[in-house]
């Protein structure tokens, strides 16, 4: 009986769907996908780490506090999900939103791909947006900063910083997206300062405070006097401060965690891409699309140096930061080695976005290297 | 003045009465710390039953929470049962769901028919060894099997971060490091909606019940526990029921691994288990180890967990207040096991001698 009942609504649920899809002809927006009105959306947001991580994952909730105050959306129009690890706990989480009337999910971690990908595909009707993946279904977006070139600024900071001409760089996961933040800022590192080397220890996780603690500290026993880092806590600083060295932050604006310690740091404004992919779904507009975008889109930015900041640095990253809006600096272009002494990219070359995608070696200056996959 | 006193044994009945009751005092407990932390305790209980029966999607959440619970509970039953405190269910699931995910990945062309059972096999072949370690050791050195058999929960799952982030990462997952999805040969099927483990967690419930009531191993089990002497006169071997006994309780937490693995990540991470090794702990010890009690408790527990998920969603409370609840209950629990063998007792000095008679 239950049974029949159900097949019965399905199929007229269907029917409804197809006549609206129709009608919907010549509309804009997804195939199955209609817009939303401001008081029928319920977003969810899935983050790898405690909303309040100190870095990674608290700038996307600040970017979601700044996009429900510019749409005006209520505190009961939105759902937030922690520590969400990167595994089936994904899939069912995003399902646990979907359950509770979520017509729009976001999720922060390269690792809630799949799952994401798996739960977009059983709710076609749903929005889904996963930060810095690169799979892409009808209702699944993904949106990234080119945070690299932020990266390339801090590292003119740190080269002019560092006195022993060694830096630190506590890496999250071998993956691409990593890498090229890496390459990126030892190119910035080496434009003022070919004499300075990079060294890079992975962690294997994106949000482990004591294991990045840990990490930057062998770094800095190993002579660094500047830390750098990509991973989703600001513990790398704590640790540079505790050894009176330096640090680059990432992600938020953290001098007041370590600001005996604190330079600057590559920042994310997710709250200037949740608020225009919201308005694009209330007007119709939404697209599933490879969001990823640099300086010029207000994204990504480099925090302002702090007082710690040698001399002449400021200069140097205005130039450069200037240069990178306008088009003439191009950060991957040639001539670029690895640090085995081969030559990447021949001078006059300039990689493409499926080059920095794929991105598996690391450039000349750069201590480590990539494990084989 | 207050003095502890051993009591009489309680009659079945009373016990349990007992335990019920406690489990409501905890319940009342928990509920004034959700007041004191600032929910209503009526909202939260309510919708904790809400989010973990009121639809399918709920039901089956519920359902694949309370499948590793029931296995893992008959696991750790089956030792508890000869008062060998395996602590480790945790530790072989993740050898279990190791052995099953090395079929899985490295001879993923096998027929659907023989990679499951294989897998199964698997597992429960890895899961007991990992069981069987701290047995040999407490046979044959003496060591605490208790101690043993946590610590060795900490080196299996470190053991699959190794294997995740090292010699089984997945070449194609663009250097993130985790290991590769099962085809779908090697994944659990699906009956009514839910893999088929519930259909295994129902006959294994079976099949433990008549092990431990109506088998001579049961028996012999049950013997060791109750006094190691009497089985030695007895003529029992106490290496051999030890050694096999552990082997079952370890096997059917490595069928887990095997289960979670296959039925729910279609993968091998370091999160498979959610902890529900732990969690088995408390749900034999709440059911006395009894096989059919410990289906019904163990459902109680996963709705308890499914409700907890669905507080953290459905109201933005963490999740924690529903460990909360939890560890009350636990609480409770445990001080009911003390006032079925003890009691306090007032006394005044002239009583305080035969009070000291009674407590030996």
């Amino acid at each position: 009986m239950a049974k029949k009942f159900m097949a019965l609504l399905l199929a007229s649920l269907m029917l409804l769907t197809l006549t609206l899809t129709a009608c919907g002809d010549g509309g804009s927006g997804s195939e199955g996908l209609a817009p939303i009105k401001k008081e029928d959306l319920k977003i969810g947001f899935i983050y790898v780490g405690d909303a309040y991580d100190g870095g990674y994952s608290q700038a996307h909730e600040e970017g979601r506090l700044q996009m429900m105050e510019s749409l005006g959306l209520a505190d009961s129009q939105v759902i937030v999900v922690e520590n969400v690890p990167e595994s089936a706990e994904c899939a069912t989480a995003a399902r646990n939103l979907v359950d509770q009337g979520c017509n729009v999910i976001y999720s922060n971690s390269f690792g809630h791909m799949d799952h994401i990908k798996a739960v977009a595909d059983e709710y076609p009707n749903v929005y889904f947006g996963h930060a810095t993946g690169f799979t892409r279904t009808d209702n699944m977006t993904t949106y990234m900063g080119r945070i690299y070139e932020a990266r390339y600024l801090s590292g003119i900071v740190a080269g002019l910083q560092t006195k022993s001409n060694k830096i630190g760089y506590v890496a999250a996961m071998p993956i691409a997206e990593v890498v090229r933040g890496i390459n990126a800022f030892t190119l910035g590192v080496q434009s003022v300062n070919p004499n300075a080397t990079v060294e890079v220890i992975w962690l294997n996780t994106w949000y482990d405070g004591t294991l990045e603690k840990t990490v930057a500290l062998e770094l800095l026993n190993k002579g660094c006097d500047v830390i750098a880092q990509h991973c989703d806590s600001p513990a790398p600083q704590i640790a540079a401060e505790e050894k009176g060295a330096f640090a680059i932050g990432y992600n938020r604006s953290t001098a007041e965690v370590a600001p005996k310690a604190y330079l600057t740091a590559p920042l994310f404004h997710w709250g200037a891409y949740y608020t225009a992919n919201v308005q694009s779904i209330i007007d119709g507009t939404w697209v599933s699309e490879d969001f990823w975008k640099g300086l010029t889109s207000g994204v990504v930015s480099l925090d302002n140096l702090s007082s710690l900041v040698v001399a002449g640095a400021a200069e140097k990253v205005a130039a450069a930061e200037a240069a990178i809006k306008d088009g003439s600096l191009v950060i991957f272009s040639g001539e670029i080695y690895d640090n085995q002494g081969n030559l990447k990219v021949a001078a006059g070359q300039t990689m493409t976005d499926a080059e920095l995608t794929s991105f598996d070696w690391l450039v000349k200056g750069v201590i480590g290297s990539v494990p084989a996959a | 003045m207050l003095q502890i006193v051993k009591k009489q044994e309680m009659s079945p009945r009373n016990a349990a009465i007992l335990r019920v009751s406690m489990v409501f005092a905890a319940l009342i407990a928990a509920g004034v710390i959700i007041l004191i932390l600032g929910y209503n305790p009526i909202t939260v209980y309510s919708k904790m039953i809400e989010g973990a029966l009121t639809n399918k999607y709920r039901l089956t959440q519920t359902i694949n929470k309370a499948i590793p619970l029931v296995i893992l509970s008959l696991g750790v039953a089956v030792a508890f049962k000869m008062k060998f405190w395996n602590i480790g269910a945790e530790g072989q699931l993740y050898m279990g769901a190791i052995g099953a995910s090395y079929i899985a990945l490295f001879h993923s062309d096998l027929p659907i028919y023989i990679m499951l059972p294989l897998m199964m096999l698997a597992g429960i072949l890895c899961g007991g060894i990992w069981a069987l370690i701290p047995a040999v050791l407490k046979s044959s050195l003496g060591t605490n099997e208790t101690l043993v058999t946590l610590m060795m929960n900490y080196v299996a799952q470190k053991f699959v971060n190794y294997l995740q982030i090292g010699p089984w990462k997945d070449p194609k997952a663009f250097g993130f490091p985790k290991i590769a999805t099962f085809t779908d040969n090697a994944v659990l099927p699906k009956v009514f909606g839910i893999h088929i483990g519930w259909i295994i967690a129902l006959i294994l419930v079976v099949v433990v019940h008549i092990l431990l009531k109506h088998s001579k191993l049961g028996y012999e089990i049950s013997v060791l526990g109750e006094n190691p002497q009497t089985a030695r006169y007895a003529g029992m071997s106490i290496p051999k029921i030890l050694l096999v006994s552990v082997l079952i309780s370890g096997g059917l937490c490595g069928l887990v691994g095997m289960m979670q693995a296959s039925g729910i990540e279609k993968t091998l991470n370091e999160g498979i288990s959610g902890g529900l090794g732990f969690t088995a702990i408390i749900t034999a010890y709440l059911a006395q180890l009894s096989a059919p009690v410990i289906l019904v408790v163990s459902f109680l527990f996963a709705v308890l967990l499914q409700g907890g998920t669905f507080l953290q969603v459905a109201l933005e409370i963490p999740a924690s207040v529903a460990e909360v609840v939890q560890g009350v209950i636990l609480f409770f629990v445990l001080a009911s096991e003390f006032f079925t063998n003890y009691k306090i007792v007032i006394r005044h000095r002239e009583s305080a001698d035969a009070g000291k008679e009674a407590a030996e």
